[in-house]
């Protein structure tokens, strides 16, 4: 199984973790990731303008080079996801944007919204199935408590995005349950982080950070679990739970990776 | 050549305003064979049908044109009235020149160009129409209820006391539906097993009621005043005529764990039950997913201590077959399902409840014998959250763009209970809009408001957090403060969206009577007939046709007997003459007609045929004209062109298209 | 309707009408404590023209695009949409000089700045 990947920015410099334990936990799962070459930032959010068409070109040359393999693309970084997959959604359905974007391409073929876009989740879900990673577990994290993070950007809006139910999601839980953990349910875990308000008003995003991690702690998560490289940042200027990416607990529980802030 | 006569109606300003109806009139005359053409403000009044009549007379027309609004509304009118003068009422054609012309165009010049073309073909039309006489076709004098909920139990007791057998099929174990799961009824606050079980139980002895609980119309065929109807009776594994109804048996068993449907999962019960104690009837059913029985084949405890020896764990699901001369759909409504709606929390906390779950809990038989308590910790609540139009009045993927009509009421009934009962209470209630029509309705709302300190705020509710402590938090907006707020709440109640039983769409698809998108089942008129489906003898009543309250629902129950009993006191019916008929010179025998006929009026038989000199026995179609409706979805279907449609021919039609083209 | 508010309805695609004032938006709007202007009263400012409080409000520059308006809308009207459609209008016609300039970036860094940060914030304030 080959995929096409799409890492983004943050993936190759602060987010390191979330890029090399993926890699190694997709090699050990029994897929390959094939990052896509010059690939270019997607811009970190999706241009809601129905006019705005130059910013969303980045993704569709991401998207047209998947196309031309024939594979769907992956992603891991929440942002990056919610961006490639609008404005794959648009080449599909918005024709002002699929003309506009297929006349700045000049492509000989134009894009149509061809690629599948998938977030790493959904092919540990979809894909590979949760009973058949539970099998690759070599190191069950049994007995750790683990909330569940989502945020804002892989579940809304959900009729684009498709990934889970938006208000009541469950493939995080799942996830934390194959890799022998005990996921601890709370409402706040698609409440938003604050998002890029940190950069110009930190306390803001701190408290809803805090307001999120009190709720995530009461109900007994011991640590949280995230998918974003920026949901991550302002979590951790809370300082209430520990914060991971999903991909550091699945390589942990692969045997891929030593235990090393927890225990 | 017909003598035609071509009469085109002002509609008032209706057509007028939008319609040249004097060049309508001109270029009518021009046509072939049109001796007569006039023009009148309203040509359904008396002195318009009087203009009829006389030119028909006077000018001995053999076929009129009227062009005026859809045959719907007045082609009967008209027909009668052609009728009166003489004429064969089947000589009759409507053009419609007002829902298809001056309704939808504002531009006169095209309005009166497409008037004049209407009005030509059917002209050309009634040139091939032929005199028409209808039949006659008997009618059973036994009303069929689908559903024992009110609506049902109303519509038959009214058809039985004007003296017709009456037949009530409910698919639960008992009459009652959702009025007997209510505690109390606004704006009256009777209780509503008072009110009601009285009621079943008139309807129970009631000598022309039969009641088929735990019973489900499996197929219906033939038509109005003759319905036949298969009825399954699934097995209740309990002898009717043996039960007793001493309840020995739900004391006994020992499997006790299946969540009550009655109280709304919020419970649990036996598995041989009654839903509740008033049931009618009065014996129970093994559910037999739960009975140990039926999954060991051990157990047989209800058999053993049941002294009538009632318990039949052998029976089977039995069909009976019952004729019919109306049937009415009760069928009812539930409440949708909130999975889509998680910011609500309903799935995370057992303390978010359906306002229907509400109505379990308070009611004394409920799960917590009626006091209002958490149902996470049975503490007392302290501050009560009600949320309005959750899934109602909604145009997205998760709700029903209608209003639901009965939660605004309700709503305010359950916070000026829980005020009057727990004074302690604080009670807030998040509307939209407080919607209150009826009778004593926003004076009851008042006083909710004024005489039980309800505080009802303008906003919705964006999310519900589930804390640790085990409160939820409620994060709503307070739109006439122009804030937001969040307030800590022991219980929330959410006033969900009700939507048709699910099990009407089946219902609708065996009567061929039409849904809505939302299921609703449709009206034959929304205005004026508002209890009959577009389907002849079939009838509406209660939600199954738009969302309504317990009084609402009791007119249209009594509107729609009355419907049933105007039927039933004719002896006979006028059929409809425009069947279909089938040219067996043309016939190849295809069956193609017999599949697509969906009232079963199409047979085959062996016919000796003479083609042109050459004898021989064919096997062709033979249409029943008691049972065709003139649907003609066999004259389309039909590959040799051998159907024929009385009164809308194949040469007719083309005609029609002809002077269209022209 | 005017000019600029005709142009809000463009770029954002959403159609105020639609709207029946539910206050669900303003319910579910984590930053709406910080707004001058309410996620329920966009399409009120739309509708009405008044597009100049609409440009100089607060509420430009609050919105965290969680879209959590847009999920819960009931009549799918997409609030987040239209402030973003009116940010839009306002950073095109102000040039970029005003907010948010290369200068200011160093003092707003600390080690762990993801870049996914910066890119986000210069996409929102700028451009």
């Amino acid at each position: 199984m080959k995929f096409s990947y799409y890492p983004g920015c943050t993936l190759r410099t602060k987010a390191k973790e979330l890029d090399t334990y993926a890699r190694k936990a997709a090699e050990a799962l029994g897929f390959t990731l094939e990052e896509i070459e010059d690939w270019q930032c997607c811009g970190g959010v999706y241009p809601l303008g129905t006019d705005e068409i130059a910013t969303k070109l980045s993704s569709v040359r991401a998207l047209c080079a998947a196309k031309e393999k024939k594979q769907p693309i992956v992603t891991l970084c929440s942002a990056c996801h919610h961006v490639l997959k609008r404005v794959n959604d648009d080449m599909k359905n918005v024709q002002k944007v699929r003309d506009a974007a297929n006349l700045y391409m000049g492509a000989e073929e134009p894009y149509a919204g061809e690629t599948e876009v998938l977030h790493f989740l959904e092919v540990l879900r979809d894909r590979i199935g949760w009973d058949e990673l539970k099998k690759k577990v070599t190191n069950p994290l049994t007995g750790r408590k683990i909330g569940a993070y989502y945020g804002c950007l892989l579940l809304r809006p959900g009729s684009v995005m498709g990934f889970d139910d938006p208000e009541n999601p469950t493939i995080i839980e799942d996830f934390i349950r194959a890799i022998g953990a005990e996921p601890v349910s709370y409402a706040y875990r698609n409440e938003c982080c604050g998002g890029y308000i940190s950069l110009r008003d930190g306390e803001k995003a701190r408290n809803m950070c805090d307001t999120i991690m009190e709720n995530a702690a009461g109900f007994g998560a011991e640590m949280l679990l995230t998918a974003c490289p920026l949901c991550m940042y302002n979590l951790n200027k809370s300082e209430k739970l520990p914060v991971y990416y999903f991909t550091e607990l699945l390589a942990e529980a692969l045997g891929l990776k030593e235990a090393e802030r927890y225990e | 050549m017909q003598r035609i006569g071509v009469f085109v109606c002002h509609c008032g300003s209706n057509i007028a305003a939008t319609v040249d109806v004097k060049r309508v009139v001109e270029e009518a005359k021009k046509e072939q064979g049109v001796v007569h053409a006039e023009d009148y403000p309203y040509m359904c009044s008396e002195a318009g049908q009087a203009l009829i009549a006389a030119a028909i007379k006077e000018k001995n027309l053999g076929g009129i044109v009227v062009c005026s609004c859809s045959p719907r509304m007045h082609e009967a009118t008209f027909r009668k009235a052609a009728e009166r003068a003489g004429l064969n009422p089947y000589m009759v054609e409507i053009a419609n020149i007002r829902e298809h012309c001056s309704w939808i165009h504002k531009d006169m010049e095209e309005a009166t160009e497409k008037a004049v073309i209407l009005a030509r073909a059917a002209i050309a039309k009634v040139h091939l129409n032929a005199h028409l006489h209808p039949g006659e076709s008997a009618v059973t004098k036994r009303a069929l209820v689908i559903g024992g909920g009110i609506a049902g139990i109303q519509t038959a007791l009214d058809i039985a006391e004007a003296g017709y057998k009456v037949d009530i099929v409910e698919k639960t174990p008992s009459i009652g539906g959702r009025m007997s799961q209510l505690d109390k009824t606004f704006p009256t606050l009777d209780c509503s097993a008072c009110i009601l079980t009285p009621k079943m139980v008139e309807a129970a002895a009631h000598e022309n009621i039969t009641i088929y609980t735990y019973s489900e119309v499996e197929k219906v065929s033939g038509f109005v005043g003759d319905f036949s109807v298969d009825i399954r009776k699934k097995a209740r594994s309990v002898d009717m005529n043996k039960c007793t109804g001493c309840g020995l048996c739900q004391e006994k068993c020992p499997s006790k764990k299946s969540l009550s449907e009655f109280n709304r999962g919020l419970g649990t019960r036996s598995a041989i039950y009654t839903p509740f104690a008033q049931a009618i009837p009065n014996v129970p059913v093994i559910d037999r997913e739960s009975c140990i029985k039926f999954k060991t084949g051990k157990c047989g405890l209800c058999e053993k201590v049941c002294q009538a020896g009632a318990i039949d764990y052998a029976q089977t699901d039995e069909i009976i077959t019952e004729k019919y001369g109306a049937i009415v759909v009760a069928t009812g409504f539930d409440t949708i399902n909130l999975d889509k709606y998680g910011e609500y929390a309903y799935h995370e906390s057992p303390d978010v409840i359906t306002s229907l779950e509400l109505e379990r809990v308070m009611n004394a038989a409920g799960p917590t014998k009626g006091h209002l308590e958490r149902l996470s910790d049975g503490k007392a609540p302290k501050e009560i959250v009600f949320i309005q139009c959750v899934g109602s009045r909604c145009d997205d993927h998760r709700g029903k763009p209608y209003c639901s009509k009965i939660c605004c009421m309700y709503t305010a009934k359950h916070a000026m209970l829980i005020r009057d009962k727990y004074p302690d209470v604080n009670v807030t209630v998040f509307y939209i809009d407080v919607r209150t029509p009826g009778k004593n309705f926003d004076e009851f709302y008042r006083r909710a408001v004024e005489e039980y300190g309800v505080n009802y705020i303008k906003g919705q509710v964006g999310k519900v957090v589930p804390q640790p402590d085990g409160s939820l938090l409620v994060q709503g907006s307070d739109l006439l403060d122009g804030k937001q707020m969040k307030m800590r709440a022991d219980m929330v109640v959410l006033a969900t969206a009700i939507e048709p039983d699910p099990s009407v769409r089946k219902i609708a698809t065996m009567l061929t009577a039409s849904i809505d998108t939302n299921n609703f089942l449709t009206e034959a008129h929304p205005k004026l007939r508002p209890v009959e489906s577009p389907t002849a003898g079939v009838f509406l009543s209660g939600v199954c046709q738009g969302p309504k309250d317990i009084p609402e629902t009791v007119s249209q129950a009594g509107a729609a007997a009355v419907k049933v009993i105007g039927l039933l006191a004719k002896d006979k019916l006028t059929t409809n003459p425009c069947t279909a008929e089938s040219d067996s010179l043309l016939c190849n025998g295809c069956s193609v007609c017999q599949n697509v006929c969906p009232y079963g009026a199409i047979s085959y038989e062996d016919k000796e045929i003479n083609d042109h000199g050459i004898r021989e026995t064919r096997r062709v179609a033979v249409v029943n004209g008691a049972l065709c409706q003139g649907c003609g979805a066999c004259t389309v279907a039909c590959p040799s062109g051998a159907m024929d449609l009385k009164g809308f021919s194949n040469r007719q039609i083309i005609a029609e298209v002809d002077a269209i083209c022209r | 309707m005017n000019k600029k508010a005709e142009l809000i309805r463009e770029i954002s695609g959403v159609n105020p009408l639609k709207c029946m004032k539910c206050g669900k938006c303003s319910a579910t709007c984590p930053s709406f404590d910080e707004m001058d202007i309410g996620p329920h009263q966009f399409v009120s400012y739309v509708l009405r023209g008044d597009i100049e409080a609409l440009a100089n409000s607060t509420s430009l520059w609050k919105c965290l695009s969680c879209f959590a308006c847009v999920e819960r809308c009931p009549r799918n009207v997409e609030p987040a949409k239209l402030i973003d459609a009116a940010r839009q209008i306002t950073v095109r016609t102000r040039g970029t000089e005003k907010d948010l300039s290369p200068d200011e970036i160093p003092a707003l860094l600390d080690e762990e700045t993801p870049q996914q940060l910066l890119v986000s914030a210069f996409r929102r304030y700028r451009r």
